[in-house]
C-alpha cells in the first residue's frame, strides 16, 4: 500500500506541475461565456443549457487528460526510462501500475470537482439561487468520473503492450463502441442470422458499456436519479475496472523494457 | 561453499527481430559468472557486447530467455531482493519536473524509512555527491554530470549490501570521475559488494578486484587485471640521456630520440649487455622498466578476436 501511494501522489505532483490543472482556465473562460450569453438569449431555459454544457465540458476535457494521459502513464516512463530507478527498488510492477491508476484518477478528481464547482457558480449566476434539485448535477459528475477511471484503466492496459498511438486508438475505439454496446444487445434486424446475433450480443457483455454512466439528459430536466442507478454503475465500473487493471498488471510484469 | 554475492548461471537473452519478430539475436549466451562478497567487480566490454544487458537481467528490468541468477541469495525474481540492492542505469533520467531532494526522497519512500530517517539519509546523500547547493533545482535544469551523481545517490541512499553501477563515470568530467572512484572505494571499505560496467579500462585497472570480459554477448575473461593480462614481461624498456654527439652504435639506431632522451626497448637476455655499452659510451641511465601488455592490449585482443571470428563466419556463409 505504502508503494501505491506514493507512486500515485508523485503521479498527481507530475500532472500539476505540467500544468494539466491549467484546462480549467479554459472551462472557467467557456462557463463565463457561456452564462453571459444565456443570460442574453435565453428565456427559462438557462438552466438546462448551463447544465448540458457543462456536464458536457466536464465530461469531455476528462475523457481527454484520461486517454492522453493515460497512455502516456506507462510509455512516457518507458521511453524516458524514469522506469528503470525505480523498479530497482522493491516495488512490484502491479503496485507501479495501480500507483500511477490511482494518481491519474486523483488528478481527474481534483479537475472534475473544480469544474464541478465552476458549474455551479454559473448556475447561481443565471439563476441567482439553486434548489434541490440541482443536487443531482453532482451524482452525474460522480457518474463521469466512474466513467474516467474507466478510461484511464483501458489506456493503461493498452499501453502495456503496443505504442501510445495505437493505444490512443485502441481505447478511444473501445469507449466509442462501449457507447453502443447496450443498443448491440438489443439489436433486432431483419436478415441478419440468429448465430451473427449471439456473437454481437456477447461482444456487447464484454465491451464496457459507457451508457451505465450517462444520466445528463435526466439531470439536465431536473429528473432525479435512483440510488440502486448509483449503485448498480458503481458496482459495474469498479469491477470492470479491476478486470481491465489485471489485465493490464499481467501483461506488464513479463514486459520487457528497452 | 560461501555464497557469493552475485550468482549468475547460464544466462542468456534473445531479442526477435526482423518482419513478424520470427528471427532471433542473442545478446547475451549462457553467461556465468560470480561476484564474491565485499569485491569490486569490474564489467568490461565494448559497446553491444552484453554488459547493460546483463545488468538489466539482474535488475529484472528484461526477463532472460533461459538461465537463472541469484542476488546475495535470492532469486532475481523476488522482488524483496531490491531492498539490499542499490542500482545506477546508464545514462539515468529521472523525473525531471522534481528537485534532487523531492526525488531522492520519493525513492527513500521504497525503502519504508521513517520521515525523519528519510530527511537525514537525503540530505547526507546530497552531500556526499556535491549537490547539496543545487537541491532546491528541478532536474530539468542539471546538467549530465549533475544527473550522474543524482544517480549515485539515489543507488546508495538506503545503503546497500551490493551496488550495480551501469556506466558510472559516463558523462563525467575529470573531476566527477575522481568523485565516483572515491564513493566505490569507500563502498569497498565498507565491505560492500561493487559490480559496474565500463569501457574505461584504466577505472577498471584502478578499482576492480577482479574484471570480466564481454565481447559478442559472451564471457571470454575472467579475472584479477594482473592476472587477466599474463604477469610475464614482454621486454625492457630503457630511458637514458646522452651528453654530446652520440656516436653511432646499433642500440642508438634502435632507440626513439626526444631531445637528448632516449628510449629503446629489448628482449629481457640482451639487457645487461646494453646496459654495459651504455656505460662505456657514457650514457646516463635515467630508467630500466618492464614492458607489461596492459589490461587495454588483452581487452583489444579479445575484440579483434571476436571480430575476426564474425568476418569468418560472414564470409562461410556467403
Amino acid at each position: 500500500m505504502r508503494n501505491i501511494r506514493a507512486v500515485a501522489a508523485n503521479t498527481f505532483r507530475e500532472a500539476v506541475r505540467d500544468r494539466v490543472l491549467y484546462n480549467l482556465v479554459f472551462f472557467a473562460l467557456l462557463m463565463m461565456g457561456a452564462a453571459i450569453l444565456v443570460g442574453d438569449i435565453s428565456i427559462g431555459i438557462e438552466q438546462d443549457v448551463i447544465v448540458s454544457l457543462g456536464l458536457s465540458a466536464i465530461s469531455v476535457v476528462g475523457i481527454f487528460i484520461a486517454l492522453f494521459l493515460g497512455v502516456a502513464l506507462v510509455s512516457k516512463e518507458m521511453d524516458k526510462r524514469t522506469l528503470y530507478a525505480l523498479l530497482a527498488k522493491p516495488v512490484n510492477r502491479w503496485e507501479f501500475l495501480l500507483g500511477k491508476f490511482f494518481g491519474l484518477v486523483m488528478t481527474l478528481t481534483v479537475n472534475t470537482a473544480a469544474m464541478a464547482a465552476g458549474l455551479y457558480a454559473a448556475l447561481w449566476t443565471v439563476k441567482h439561487h439553486l434548489v434541490r434539485g440541482d443536487a443531482y448535477i453532482l451524482v452525474a459528475v460522480y457518474l463521469i468520473l466512474l466513467k474516467l477511471a474507466l478510461i484511464v484503466a483501458l489506456s493503461l492496459l493498452f499501453s502495456c503492450f503496443t505504442t501510445p498511438f495505437l493505444a490512443i486508438l485502441f481505447t478511444a475505439g473501445m469507449y466509442v463502441a462501449g457507447l453502443f454496446a447496450a443498443d448491440l444487445r438489443t439489436v433486432q434486424g431483419v436478415g441478419i442470422d440468429p448465430a451473427s446475433l449471439r456473437v454481437m450480443r456477447g461482444i456487447s457483455y464484454v465491451l464496457p458499456n459507457f451508457q451505465n454512466f450517462d444520466v445528463m439528459g435526466a439531470v439536465v430536466h431536473g429528473r432525479g436519479v435512483s440510488g440502486g442507478f448509483v449503485g448498480q454503475a458503481t458496482f459495474y465500473a469498479v469491477l470492470y475496472i479491476a478486470i481491465v487493471l489485471a489485465g493490464a498488471a499481467v501483461v506488464f510484469s513479463r514486459r520487457n523494457l528497452k | 561453499m560461501p555464497t557469493g554475492a552475485i550468482e549468475i548461471e547460464k544466462l542468456s537473452k534473445e531479442y526477435p527481430f526482423g518482419f513478424l519478430h520470427l528471427k532471433r539475436k542473442k545478446s547475451l549466451e549462457d553467461l556465468t559468472m560470480r561476484v564474491e562478497d565485499g569485491e569490486v567487480f569490474g564489467f568490461l566490454g565494448p559497446n553491444g557486447a552484453g554488459k547493460s544487458t546483463t545488468i538489466k537481467l539482474l535488475m529484472r528490468l528484461i526477463f532472460p530467455s533461459s538461465g537463472t541468477a541469484r542476488i546475495l541469495g535470492k532469486s532475481i525474481d523476488d522482488v524483496s531482493m531490491h531492498a539490499s540492492i542499490g542500482y545506477l542505469p546508464e545514462q539515468p533520467y529521472f523525473y525531471d519536473y522534481l528537485t534532487a531532494y523531492e526525488l531522492l526522497d520519493y525513492f527513500a519512500r521504497f525503502h519504508g524509512l521513517s520521515p525523519n530517517d528519510r530527511r537525514a539519509r537525503v540530505q547526507a546523500m546530497l552531500k556526499k555527491v556535491g549537490l547539496d547547493t543545487a537541491k532546491k533545482i528541478q532536474l530539468r535544469k542539471y546538467s549530465k554530470g549533475m544527473l550522474q551523481r543524482v544517480g549515485l545517490a539515489q543507488a546508495i541512499l538506503h545503503d546497500p549490501q551490493v551496488v550495480v553501477l551501469d556506466e558510472p563515470m559516463s558523462g563525467l568530467d575529470p573531476l566527477g570521475r575522481r568523485e565516483v572512484r572515491d564513493i566505490i572505494l569507500e563502498l569497498k571499505r565498507q565491505g560492500r559488494t561493487v559490480l559496474f560496467s565500463t569501457h574505461v579500462l584504466s577505472d577498471a585497472e584502478m578499482l576492480c578486484d577482479r574484471v570480466g570480459v564481454i565481447v559478442g554477448g559472451k564471457l571470454r575473461g575472467i579475472g584479477a587485471p594482473d592476472e587477466l593480462v599474463d604477469i610475464k614481461a614482454h621486454g625492457m624498456e630503457i630511458l637514458f640521456e646522452m651528453g654530446g654527439e652520440p656516436g653511432n652504435s646499433a642500440l642508438l639506431a634502435k632507440a626513439t630520440r626526444t631531445g637528448n632522451r632516449y628510449r629503446v626497448q629489448l628482449p629481457e637476455e640482451e639487457l645487461y649487455a646494453a646496459l654495459e655499452a651504455l656505460k662505456a659510451s657514457g650514457a646516463r641511465i635515467l630508467s630500466v622498466a618492464q614492458i607489461k601488455p596492459t589490461l587495454e592490449e588483452y581487452f583489444m585482443h579479445l575484440v579483434e578476436a571476436d571480430r575476426a571470428q564474425a568476418n569468418a563466419v560472414d564470409v562461410s556463409g556467403k
